[in-house]
């Protein structure tokens, strides 16, 4: 990766935090929101691969934790995994796959839900399991996958994919 | 990927058990005071997209709503001129009394007007940043309020910024009381809805009414005394219900404040803290 590459793709996760603080999770349709700087991590992980995945997730989370003045960490957590989940689908089963991006957008976003009501349980906050996995779930997954292809299409044009910088280490049989 | 997540589950430890005074504290402050001007200036360009959404939906209701606030200003025309007679009789009796009261508002809290330039992105918290800290004399356990009622009230505050708890939060709780009929209660957050409170612990032989307004009680005992000034409003009482079963009534408050539709906020700065 490129000095360059890493810039780019810095910047894009800093503005998706950033964009998903103010302006993303005020905009509620039908009680849930859109979570975009998920959408975006989960594109830079199938683009980048699980180790880049999961560094710009910590990353993005953390800008998000420290914006919203949000316990720290939490927000890092859930993205690391995402990225390095949605980087090593994109490294294995989803090559090639149109549709991958939605289909690891819409697991990933139901995944994570599940994760994040485990995680601030165990941290002692009070915990509304059906608003958080029924009521706002439903419209973040549908806004979240109406998200997944325009932003996966913009992704691929502004950061190179991996497979394009250097060579991977796997070997895909062709019969 | 082992180390993000350790490093993460390290902040998460030390954030949570070090609290407000931690080390990680000021970093998290420093890290929130240079990220602020990017926060501003997305809210910024992102408002007027906000106000013309917000004036179109408006318009979709504008008949409806205007005749609704057509009888209502009736109604409180006759109400303002009663209850200036009524203020001028109790200033006249607090004289005669000497009274000494808690903090009243809002003659005895300065307004620092801010801006919300973020919010959680998930449901477990109902909170909202503000771009007023502590160099504005903001402070943790401020009261929040907007020209339509009470918001919620400062959990954390960085040189710059202000996280506040909504009232709509799962661990909100203000102690209330119905303004026509002077029944008490908590109102706390309805579970399994967004914006809805409930009036708990109303007793069975007090009465509350459908379409009375809730207000902040502000009480004070025994050197204690309400985080938030009492004369706040809070909301009107959408449905009254009791069972036998259950030990009080079941009220329902419709909050006065749009929480989902903040932009700008008033924290009430006390003029003489304690």
């Amino acid at each position: 990766m490129t000095a360059g590459d890493a810039l780019r793709t810095g910047g894009v996760v800093f503005a998706a935090a950033v964009l998903q603080a103010v302006l993303f999770s005020t905009l509620l349709v039908a009680g849930g929101a859109p979570n975009l700087l998920l959408v975006v991590i989960v594109c830079l992980g199938l683009i980048r691969g699980s180790i880049a995945g999961a560094a710009l997730g910590f990353a993005g989370g953390l800008v998000v934790d420290l914006l919203t003045l949000d316990t720290l960490g939490v927000t890092s957590l859930v993205l690391t995994l995402a990225g390095f989940w949605a980087g090593r689908y994109g490294e294995t089963t989803a090559r090639g796959r149109r549709l991958a991006p939605l289909l690891a957008v819409g697991v990933i976003t139901l995944v994570a839900a599940l994760f994040s009501v485990v995680l601030h349980y165990m941290l002692g906050d009070e915990v509304d399991a059906r608003q958080a996995l029924v009521s706002s779930l439903a419209p973040e997954l549908v806004l979240n996958l109406l998200l997944a292809l325009p932003v996966y299409a913009l992704l691929r044009a502004i950061v190179r994919e991996r497979s394009a910088l250097e060579p991977t280490g796997e070997v895909e049989l062709v019969v | 990927m082992g180390l993000l997540v350790l490093a993460s589950l390290l902040l998460i430890t030390m954030s949570f058990r070090s609290g407000d005074d931690g080390p990680l504290s000021g970093v998290q402050s420093a890290g929130a005071t240079v990220l602020r001007p990017f926060a501003v200036g997305v809210e910024r360009v992102a408002q007027p997209f906000r106000d013309a959404y917000g004036w179109t939906d408006s318009l979709l209701n504008a008949r409806s709503d205007a005749e609704r606030y057509r009888a209502e200003v009736r109604e409180l025309r006759q109400r303002a001129i009663q209850n200036e007679f009524a203020l001028q009789e109790n200033d006249y009796l607090r004289r005669l009394l000497r009274y000494q009261d808690s903090a009243r508002f809002p003659g005895d809290f300065d307004p620092v007007t801010a801006e919300v330039i973020g919010r959680p992105p998930n449901a477990f918290t109902q909170a909202i940043v503000v771009a007023a800290g502590s160099r504005n004399g903001v402070r943790v356990n401020d009261p929040v309020v907007t020209a339509e009622g009470l918001v919620g009230i400062v959990t954390r505050v960085t040189r710059g910024t202000a996280r506040i708890q909504l009232l709509t939060d799962q661990e909100a709780a203000v102690s209330a009381v119905d303004l026509g009929t002077s029944a008490e209660g908590i109102v706390l957050h309805a579970r399994g809805t967004r914006e809805t409170l409930v009036l708990d612990r109303v007793r069975k032989e007090d009465v509350v009414r459908v379409g009375d307004e809730i207000v902040t009680s502000g009480w004070s005992a025994a050197g204690l005394s309400s985080l938030y000034p009492k004369g706040i409003a809070i909301g009107k009482v959408t449905s009254v219900g009791q069972t036998d079963t259950d030990l009080f009534q079941q009220v329902q408050v419709d909050p006065f404040v749009d929480f989902g539709g903040l932009d700008a906020v008033i924290v009430l700065v006390p003029k003489e803290r304690p």
